[in-house]
């Protein structure tokens, strides 16, 4: 009994430093995982990460002193076979005692608490400065809408961002809307998340150090596809932001001919949902396409944007996103071709 | 110590616990006040937020007269319980029916503000948030004095069968300290309906 | 050492037919009855819940699965986390309390018994018909089955336009038909222990179970109606054309989440403080030890009980609260972790300078420390707001709550049914079983759960029905999913322990553990009138005075 009493003990030790080497690891140049909140890129997560790392070494001291006080206990005072059967002296309480573990309890909540509201502060009423860059983000079952309503650009599903240079900060501060149920922004290693609620518009700001691409994903439960419901924010150096909103501010590239598959996108339900600038299109429902092509993904994050893909993408919806609110509109395999190939140009 | 073997000392002291009835209405009691606390809770925050339709100082005349008729019924069952109890089972049916009667007095106010707010101003659960948070918390205090008047309803026809005499004082005491609980919460309404959110 | 009982020998009555039997059954207000009926009700579901269980976690073994489809998955967390919570713990936590508490205070019955009776109609309708809405929520749009909106069921995706068959209204209706129940059996425990106990068992001196059942009960008196208050309010929006969470008529979402939380929070403490008022009973009988602190117990789970009803947004961390508010709910759920680590302490001191038999129910309750104080401290970092917003809605917060839930709560009910399983049955279970049980469950406990806490911290959310590869998800997820079937395994092992030893069990007589309160001074299982005479009590350990009138500890309390 005492031996399988002990492994239990390092059994639970084991698991513990496996915790902790994962969190010391993340540290590390190849990270565990692109979404790993001890990961920080950006000021906001790099606050949370001190506070997490204060917390649990408090967290951990606490543990170590009441673990090993209850390993000992289970194991200094089991029965032994030596035992009379005689009952071992009674303590009824101790008022020392009570006082010392009620007061020593309460200063650490106090230390916890001051910290975690000096963190509080630092995040949520931070400043807005006038070279931030502003974004409206809209969360629809199931993909992201962008506005950059200053730089008057509208695309969806991926995100570009400016990288923040510490000396001279350049935060991108979101302001988030939902146009159907909750939902919430999560892209752990630039901050940490904030929902996006109907009637109830909510503010987080990011401040990211290096470039890059920096995953996440919907973190409120908002319907079947919650869980395609996927983000890509690109931190880009502040030339490729330049160029990119230059670019994604152009109306969409007009052809010499209307292509069959425009032809087929114009008068099919599809301008009901989709814009695309300087077309007929004027749809509000579903994601900006006016250059899809400049975009690596579609169904927000969850497709490669490849031919095939938007073929079949377009072709049938909820074969790739079974219940996603597009529609399959009963587009032959050819049709469906033809409204790829037209996308297909919208760079 | 005695040589005597009973080892639990034998208390001369009277043992006297609560009465469950009353202990049973207070957590009664307890658990509606945290349902129309909820409702007056969404009440007031909605109280200005309304987009469109009626708003409550358009529509909403201040029910003085049914008030009265309601919290005047307290006092009424109050002297009805003290006749009980003191054998009195002719007068505490007078008092008891005076109760009831008040109580339906009251509902029938209500049932004729609604109408009013429903032909003649247009105000349903469904127009805005005013009509959604105001049918709905006056509807529930009207639904607890349905109940209320039901349970009356069953004791004066128990009286009038004669089954119902002294000895059932502390049950009817036990229900005279629900209709207390519906007129203290219609003292809330009142105030959260008629004079704040007005 | 097991003294004889005092009840009058029972005379060998017909073999009652079974219809008879049956009758019985539906038709008692006996507390004993009840308590059976709903331990038996929540095994039943455990089993259910368990198998919704183990279906998300095979979807989840590995990305891009497709065991079952999104829309099945999206039911079954619903159908789990509501089928554990209302129709697993609450009833079998009530079914304890039905049970013990007239024996432990030494009276004939609850204070209500018919009441008590429609309680438990009402809870087990609850349950049936959330299982109907699997065959009868087709709505109009096809959408329809079970609900799947998830345990919490917040808005707008709960209304007409986001959740359009009737699968959210058996969501709604069971729940607020069981929660009558809920309440009605809290009243009877109240009105019970307040009002009959037997002679000399001053509130000071009854046992702790007791004590924690009427702040649970309580709690769920004051947490249950704000439940009931917003689901008819929700129902008033799907049926009436009400707003109350319309957004687009300028009603408020987050006053859905403030009205839930309101209840979801004092709910967990619900279900914890039975928790605690089994560990308060088994630890020192198995320490050989009274319980340390008794007055201070007391006072902490009152403390908790209140201070539980002003920790709620806690769970709202991310919803956009100004930082004020922010603060304010670090501040109340931090101080929560002090009346509790208190009692934590006080188990410990019980122990500390007894002598621990390892019996089956001590194993669980051993456990049980170990696992709380894991659980509580991650309760801690999910208090630090910051901390929480990295943290909240991903598999790091489904791991805490599953840490406490069954890391705490049902280890410890493990061993509440190992202790008073003798009483109930009159039988011993057989001890191998029940260590092969803990083992069993112990090991797939830690594989499942501790291993959980890591794809949260490295940014999975929940509620998710597959994920990207590629997320350094992958490998802990498989783990995951290999301690279910260990579980698994060790609740089978469990359930057919209560059944063979139901059968084939030593007989076990009044006392097996040689413990201290009244319900062990009558017969196993007790007669219907529970004790011959009433008994009266002068201490806290009324059974010791009666075996060692030589040394009564109320000389010393």
């Amino acid at each position: 009994m005492q031996r399988t009493k002990h492994s239990n003990k390092v059994g639970i030790l084991r698991v513990f430093l496996a915790m902790f080497w994962c969190a010391a690891a993340a540290a590390e140049p190849a990270p565990l995982s692109p979404t790993n909140i001890f990961a920080p890129a950006s000021t906001p997560a790099q606050s949370i990460f001190e506070l997490s790392r204060f917390v649990l070494l408090v967290s951990a001291a606490i543990f170590v002193t009441v673990f090993s006080l209850l390993a000992f206990a289970v194991v200094r005072f089991r029965k032994k076979r030596s035992s009379d059967g005689r009952e071992p002296a009674q303590v009824y309480g101790s008022t020392q005692l009570e006082l010392a573990w009620t007061v020593i309890p309460v200063l650490i909540v106090v230390v916890l608490f001051l910290t975690a509201a000096r963190v509080i502060a630092n995040i949520q009423n931070a400043v807005h400065p006038s070279n931030a860059i502003d974004v409206t983000v809209v969360g629809h079952q199931f993909w992201w809408e962008y506005r950059y309503p200053s730089l008057k650009v509208i695309t969806a599903n991926e995100l570009h961002i400016p990288v923040s240079d510490p000396a001279h900060p350049t935060p991108t501060f979101l302001t988030l809307l939902s146009a159907d149920t909750d939902h919430s922004f999560w892209v752990p290693r630039l901050a940490g998340k904030t929902d996006l609620i109907p009637n109830h518009p909510n503010t987080m700001w990011l401040d990211p150090h290096e470039t890059g691409l920096f995953l996440g994903q919907c973190a409120q439960y908002c319907g079947t596809q919650h869980a395609k419901m996927l983000l890509r924010v690109y931190v880009d150096s502040r030339e490729d932001f330049d160029r990119w909103i230059q670019a994604q501010s152009q109306p969409a590239h007009v052809a010499d001919t209307v292509s069959e598959g425009q032809r087929l996108f114009e008068s099919t339900a599809c301008v009901n949902c989709h814009r695309i600038a300087g077309t007929p299109a004027h749809g509000t429902y579903g994601p900006d396409l006016t250059h899809l092509m400049s975009r690596q993904t579609i169904a927000s994050g969850a497709i490669e944007n490849t031919p095939g893909n938007l073929i079949a993408w377009i072709y049938n919806p909820d074969l790739l996103k079974p219940g996603c609110t597009m529609p399959s509109m009963g587009l032959s395999t050819e049709q469906a071709s033809a409204v790829a190939g037209y996308l297909e140009t919208l760079r | 110590m005695s040589a005597l073997s009973t080892t639990i000392p034998h208390s001369e002291t009277s043992w006297k616990l609560p009465a469950r009835g009353p202990v049973a209405m207070y957590c009664l009691i307890a658990a509606e006040a945290a349902i129309f606390t909820i409702f007056v809770v969404a009440y007031i925050f909605y109280i200005g937020k309304s987009l469109s339709g009626p708003q409550p100082k358009d529509v909403l005349r201040v029910p003085i007269f049914f008030t009265v008729c309601l919290l005047s019924s307290s006092l009424t069952i109050h002297f009805a319980v003290n006749l009980l109890r003191s054998g009195k089972v002719r007068s505490f049916a007078l008092w008891w029916f005076f109760t009831f009667a008040l109580g339906a007095i009251f509902l029938a106010g209500t049932a004729n503000e609604w109408r009013h707010l429903i032909y003649d101003e247009g105000l349903t659960i469904q127009t805005n948030l005013f009509g959604t948070t105001y049918y709905s918390l006056v509807g529930l205090h009207a639904f607890h004095v349905t109940v209320g008047l039901l349970a009356f309803a069953a004791v004066i026809i128990f009286t009038f069968l004669g089954t119902l005499g002294e000895q059932h004082a502390e049950r009817v005491e036990v229900l005279s300290m629900y209709w207390h609980f519906v007129d203290v919460v219609w003292v809330v309404v009142f105030i959260v309906v008629y004079i704040i959110g007005r | 050492m097991s003294t004889e009982s005092i009840a009058w020998p029972r005379p060998q009555a017909q073999p009652v037919p079974l219809v008879a039997q049956l009758h019985q059954w539906v038709t008692t207000v006996d507390h004993k009855r009840l308590g059976i009926l709903y331990i038996a009700y929540a095994l039943l579901f455990l089993a259910i819940g368990g198998l919704e269980a183990i279906i998300m976690r095979i979807q989840l073994i590995r990305p891009h699965n497709d065991f079952v489809s999104p829309q099945v998955f999206n039911r079954m967390f619903t159908m789990h986390g509501t089928t554990m919570i209302f129709f697993v713990a609450m009833p079998v936590m009530f079914g304890f309390a039905n049970y013990l508490i007239p024996l432990m205070i030494g009276a004939r019955d609850m204070a209500f018994p018919r009441l008590n009776a429609f309680s438990f109609w009402m809870t087990a309708f609850g349950g049936l018909f959330l299982y109907f809405s699997f065959l009868g929520g087709d709505g109009l749009f096809g959408d329809g089955s079970a609900p799947d909106v998830g345990w919490f069921a917040y808005a707008p995706l709960t209304s007409k336009t986001f959740s359009r068959g009737h699968s959210t209204d058996f969501w709604i209706l069971s729940l607020l038909v069981s929660g009558f129940g809920s309440i009605g059996t809290s009243i009877n425990i109240i009105a019970t222990v307040l009002c009959m106990r037997c002679r000399g068992m001053t509130l000071g001196k009854m046992p702790l179970f007791a004590w924690l059942n009427i702040t649970m009960a309580g709690l769920v008196i004051l947490a249950v109606s704000p439940l009931t208050a917003a689901q008819l309010m929700l129902l008033v929006d799907r049926y009436l054309g009400g707003h109350f969470f319309d957004t687009q008529a300028g009603g408020s979402a987050v006053m859905w989440m403030h009205f839930f939380w309101v209840f979801g929070h004092p709910e967990v403490y619900v279900l914890v403080i039975p928790t605690f008022a089994f560990a308060s009973e088994i630890i020192p009988v198995f320490s050989r030890k009274a319980i340390f602190g008794y007055p201070i117990m007391v006072a902490a789970t009152v403390c908790i009980g209140f201070i539980s009803m002003s920790v709620w947004a806690h769970h709202m961390f991310t919803v956009g609260m100004s930082s004020a508010a922010n603060t304010f709910f670090v501040l109340s759920t931090m101080a929560i972790s002090v009346p509790t680590g208190i009692k934590i302490f006080n188990w410990l001191a019980t122990i500390w300078g007894g002598e621990i038999h390892f019996k089956t129910p001590m194993l669980f309750c051993i456990a049980f420390l170990f696992q709380f104080l894991i659980a509580g401290l991650t309760g801690v970092m999910l208090s630090a707001a910051p901390f929480n917003w990295q943290l909240s809605g991903s598999y790091f917060v489904v791991a805490h709550f599953h840490y406490v839930i069954v890391g705490a709560i049902l280890f410890t009910l493990f061993g509440a049914f190992y202790y008073w399983f003798p009483k109930m049955s009159g039988r011993m279970y057989s001890e191998p079983l029940g260590k092969l049980h803990f083992w069993l469950f112990l090991i797939g406990f830690h594989l499942t759960f501790d291993f959980m806490h890591i794809p949260g911290i490295l940014g999975m959310p929940r509620r998710i029905y597959t994920y990207e590869p590629g997320r350094g998800w992958d490998t802990w997820n498989l783990i995951v999913t290999i301690g279910t079937f260990f579980q698994a395994a060790g609740v089978l092992v469990f359930l057919g322990n209560l059944v063979w030893s139901y059968f084939r069990g030593k007989v076990a007589g009044s006392d097996p553990w040689d413990a201290w309160t009244l319900e062990w001074s009558t017969t196993s299982p007790p007669p219907e009138y529970n004790f011959a005479t009433l008994p009266e009590v002068a201490s806290r350990c009324p059974l010791w005075d009666l075996k060692h009138p030589e040394d009564p500890d109320w000389q010393y309390e």
